[in-house]
């Protein structure tokens, strides 16, 4: 578990500068650099498992709440309250940053206030926010490429004056709060290129264990890693990275609108997770934030989407030793998420009303009753792949077998929900468009 | 019944799924001895004969439960063998294998079923929705299923702690259920079996005795309501007799039979413990102590009385018995007459003016308060025996009340650190959970807050926990001189619950008696 230590080694993050400090005060023993190794008494996890509660309560659960606040204004009071807590039900979350041990609720929690910001027009106040969680994560580069096509869309559409004074105001903010994070390594090149060398390891292989992304599903039917140098993985993974990037950054740029902007997150993160170079399974948490958000408005997939996600990470829990609060949370999730999502709208409501023609060409080849049929077939595979991994030991000649059937069945459904949000992005009738006409008409 | 106008409408199950998964995922937390407790009977009924099981002595923790419980705990030994038989070996003590958790665990969360069955089986005789589109919130039968199934106490008391409450309860509240639908021999025959599960319940007897005598023994009453003594059925009360008798000698007799009897009985009721269990139960006589207390320190420091350090240094209780130093002290018959007059009331009420089932309900939790108030030896669990009758009724205020101090007075109980945002969680998700249903369900207008329906000094009163938390858990651990006065925080929290379980007590005999006077009013 890195961050068992990270609490000593975290110099990358400023943003965290006060939790070793009140640790000092507590017990100076859990602090020392190189002694604290392994420290495990039950105190000490008391307390970091505390600060990881009270980094969710200050952070992530404000911004959710808020999130469903002011994005679901059409519906009830309760029913924003009930999606919000819906969203923080989401296993995979709970699971890494209180099971596994990881502060992913701090950098999710910031890049969601900086949605926040985003959508309800405080482009400056969000891009700080983004700025200080790519400090805290580098991993927050998944989702920067929709925050810049989404501004900088912004910025164009205006009048020209406006839009690049506008475009000033907003490369200041970044810059000043990127130079405020980064002071206490600039004095020295050295440091700042050694900070850089630890939240870039590109000597570290193509990808690590088994992820359920394309690189490494690939590498079950060819030897990926014998074919090309390392050097030359990093361009490859690069170039792919960006090409499946044009479609929907370009579409965002063009009209960026703020339902474009949601979907173009999960695209955006969903790409890196899968094409990009050195991907671990935790970080199917960055494309999983974005879809959480698209959750109350599109619960079928979103849903299905968030299952596989954190099935994909079983046996990193299964090492952890968090069977049991895998399988109970996602019961948990399932049984709320049916419930508390309007039962009609979770009825594949996309299906009913299939929204343009091209749609509709597609929808006709693929009904919505397979698709339906399918979903449950996936939660009946999950089930038995999760109890295969947990009580039946792989046939010896491939002690892996478990771990790579899940990771190849993940990605070959994360590369169908790739294709899904696309469409969704690019033709899906959205609810702002909708009511934008509605008001209008009146 | 047509599925959308019957009161368990479609919330039932979901509700259940999701406290179950709570429940699992209490799993791994603190285990009290009372775990180990039930480890060690397991081990009993499944290696030793019959014979034996109330007089081996191996462990600390010997079978105190009357027969049924140790057959159930028989019967679940077989499924412990699958899990690891290490568990079943009576010499294995304090065992706790992952298989043995996982077991007990489960077990308690399967028998829970019992509960939810019974529950299921209350809400479907109460009225269903009138009309389709009502909202859930304004639905009882869903604010019942709520606070039943997810009651906190239960949880904390089952599932933390480890016990299996939840299965009895669920036999009570089927065996009232039945009483309420009149089918008045099934409630008794329920009741009967679960006397033999726990004894404990024998606090709630007096109620079904009086009851059942009255107005099923007692066919016809006089014109103003008395009863008219020559119409007693002798037939009713054979069956009822035989009934309660063939119940105990199945229990009983094979014990009897082998003259384990008094062997039983000395197990069952052991009264060398002493007035107050280790932490004081929210009660009368934690009132009383503290009272003693406060004299004896007042008396010493004005000179007027002199008392040696031995009697002084009460340790709230940490030694099982102390003696009174100012007060005189109590036997135990003192607390049984006290018992019995708290409840004479009641009985009385039940007696002379039955009205059905509801005068029932309301005459057993009577019985129960007054028997948590006045007993002998209360353990704190035992508020649950009031709370949950007193869930069944329309008392909104009074439940209010009783359940947030009941329940908040269970804190003691999980006193470890990692659990302890666990129980603070769980108590204030009920206590909202408490005020929304009841809130709306009982509110005369629409504008109404929530919490309107309480009188303004119960809302301060209510609050004042809040301040008691912080003072106990936190700003008194803090100070340097408390460790010489560790039993303060415990002190303080009882005798602050105890003025709450009295206040709710008192109001709800005020709500009984004006009932009742009410109905003379009519009648005249």
């Amino acid at each position: 578990m890195p961050d068992k230590y990270g609490n000593v080694l975290r110099f990358r993050l400023p943003t965290t500068h006060c939790l070793p400090q009140l640790a000092d005060r507590i017990n100076p023993e859990w602090v020392e650099l190189h002694k604290s190794r392994g420290i495990e008494t039950y105190a000490h996890k008391l307390y970091m498992r505390s600060t990881v509660l009270v980094a969710d309560l200050l952070i992530y659960i404000p911004a959710v709440v808020l999130y469903c606040y002011i994005t679901l204004k059409d519906k009830t009071p309760s029913y924003r309250l009930l999606s919000s807590a819906v969203i923080l039900l989401y296993p995979g979350l709970m699971l890494i940053d209180h099971g596994h041990f990881q502060y992913n609720c701090i950098s999710l929690g910031l890049t969601l206030w900086a949605i926040i910001g985003m959508l309800s027009g405080r482009e400056l106040l969000g891009s700080m926010a983004f700025v200080l969680a790519l400090n805290y994560k580098q991993m927050e580069l998944y989702h920067a490429l929709p925050f810049f096509c989404f501004l900088f869309g912004r910025c164009v559409q205006l009048e020209k004056k406006a839009g690049l004074w506008k475009l000033i105001k907003i490369g200041c903010v970044v810059i000043v709060t990127f130079l405020l994070c980064w002071l206490p390594f600039l004095g020295d090149f050295n440091l700042a290129s050694q900070v850089l060398h630890r939240l870039f390891p590109f000597s570290r292989g193509l990808f690590e264990d088994k992820v359920a992304n394309f690189w490494c599903s690939l590498s079950v039917v060819v030897k990926l890693k014998n074919i090309f140098t390392q050097q030359s993985w990093v361009f490859m993974t690069f170039y792919f990275t960006m090409i499946f990037h044009f479609p929907s950054c370009i579409h965002l740029l063009f009209k960026p609108s703020t339902e474009n902007f949601k979907a173009a997150l999960v695209n955006s993160s969903l790409i890196f997770f899968l094409f990009s170079y050195q991907v671990h399974e935790k970080s199917i948490l960055l494309p999983a934030l974005s879809v959480c958000l698209l959750l109350p408005r599109k619960p079928f997939f979103c849903l299905w989407f968030l299952i596989m996600s954190t099935f994909s990470m079983l046996p990193l829990l299964i090492k952890d030793g968090l069977v049991l609060p895998y399988t109970v949370t996602m019961l948990l999730f399932l049984i709320t998420t049916c419930y508390v999502m309007d039962t009609n709208t979770w009825k594949l409501a996309v299906f009913e009303n299939p929204p343009t023609e091209i749609l509709k060409s597609v929808m006709t080849f693929s009904s919505a009753g397979f698709i339906q049929a399918w979903f449950y077939v996936c939660l009946i595979e999950i089930g038995i792949l999760s109890w295969l991994s947990v009580f039946k030991a792989p046939p010896p000649k491939y002690p892996d077998l478990w771990p790579v059937i899940i990771s190849v069945f993940c990605c070959l459904h994360f590369l169908a929900f790739l294709v899904y949000f696309h469409i969704e992005q690019f033709f899906g009738e959205h609810c702002e468009t909708l009511k934008a006409k509605g008001t209008k008409s009146d | 019944m047509d599925a959308d106008c019957s009161p368990v409408g479609l919330y039932f199950w979901p509700v259940v799924a999701v406290v179950t998964c709570i429940k699992l995922l209490l799993m791994p937390t603190y285990r009290s001895t009372d775990f180990e407790v039930h480890r060690n009977w397991l081990a009993i009924t499944h290696s030793l004969p019959e014979s034996k099981w109330y007089y081996d002595e191996t462990s600390e923790w010997t079978l105190d439960y009357p027969p049924f419980f140790a057959w159930f705990e028989c019967a679940l030994s077989y499924g412990a063998e699958l899990f690891d038989p290490a568990m079943l070996i009576v010499d294995n003590l304090n065992y706790a294998s992952k298989g043995t958790i996982l077991f007990q665990r489960l077990s308690v969360i399967g028998a829970d079923l019992v509960f939810i069955c019974a529950v299921k089986e209350f809400c479907s005789t109460l009225p269903g929705k009138k009309n389709k589109n009502e909202d859930l919130l304004s639905q009882p039968a869903f604010t019942l299923t709520l606070l039943l199934i997810g009651n906190f106490g239960l949880l904390i008391v089952d599932h933390i702690h480890f016990q299996y409450n939840g299965f009895l309860f669920g036999i009570m509240i089927l065996s009232i259920t039945r009483i309420t639908q009149g089918r008045n021999l099934d409630g008794a025959l329920w009741f009967a079996i679960l006397l033999n599960f726990k004894h404990i319940y024998l606090y709630i007897a007096p109620a079904y005795f009086i009851y059942l005598l009255r107005c099923y023994c007692f066919t016809q009453a006089n014109r103003d309501g008395s009863v008219r003594w020559s119409s007693l059925s002798l037939g009713r009360l054979v069956m009822l007799g035989s009934i309660v008798i063939a119940v105990f000698a199945v229990s009983f007799g094979p014990f009897i039979y082998m003259g384990q009897l008094e062997q039983i009985l000395s197990r069952l009721f052991p009264f060398k413990r002493g007035l107050c269990h280790a932490y004081w139960a929210p009660n009368f006589w934690a009132l009383y102590n503290v009272v003693d207390k406060a004299l004896s320190t007042a008396g010493s420091r004005f000179g007027v009385i002199s008392v040696n350090a031995s009697t002084a240094s009460m340790t709230g209780g940490l030694v099982q018995e102390f003696d009174h130093t100012v007060l005189p002290s109590i036997p135990p018959v003192i607390t049984l007459i006290c018992t019995v007059l708290s409840i004479m009331p009641a009985v009385y009420n039940i007696w002379r003016y039955p009205r059905g089932p509801k005068s029932f309900l309301r005459c057993l939790t009577l019985c129960a308060y007054g028997s948590f108030i006045f007993g002998w030896h209360v353990h704190e669990k035992a508020v649950l025996l009031v709370i949950i009758p007193l869930c069944l009724r329309k008392q909104a205020q009074v439940y209010i009340l009783l359940s947030t101090v009941g329940h908040y007075s269970l804190f003691p109980l999980i006193f470890t650190s990692a659990e302890t945002p666990i129980k603070v969680c769980l108590m204030m998700m009920y206590c909202i959970l408490t005020f929304m249903c009841l809130g709306s369900l009982y509110r005369t207008t629409k504008k109404n807050s929530m919490v309107s329906i309480l009188p303004r000094l119960q809302k301060l009163y209510l609050l004042g926990f809040i301040h008691l938390y912080i003072i106990c858990e936190i700003l008194l651990p803090l100070m340097p001189f408390t460790k010489k006065y560790e039993f303060i925080p415990l002190m303080l929290t009882s005798v602050y619950c105890a003025i709450g379980v009295l206040w709710s007590w008192l109001q709800l005999y005020r709500i009984t008696l004006s009932d009742t006077t009410k109905l003379q009013v009519k009648q005249d």
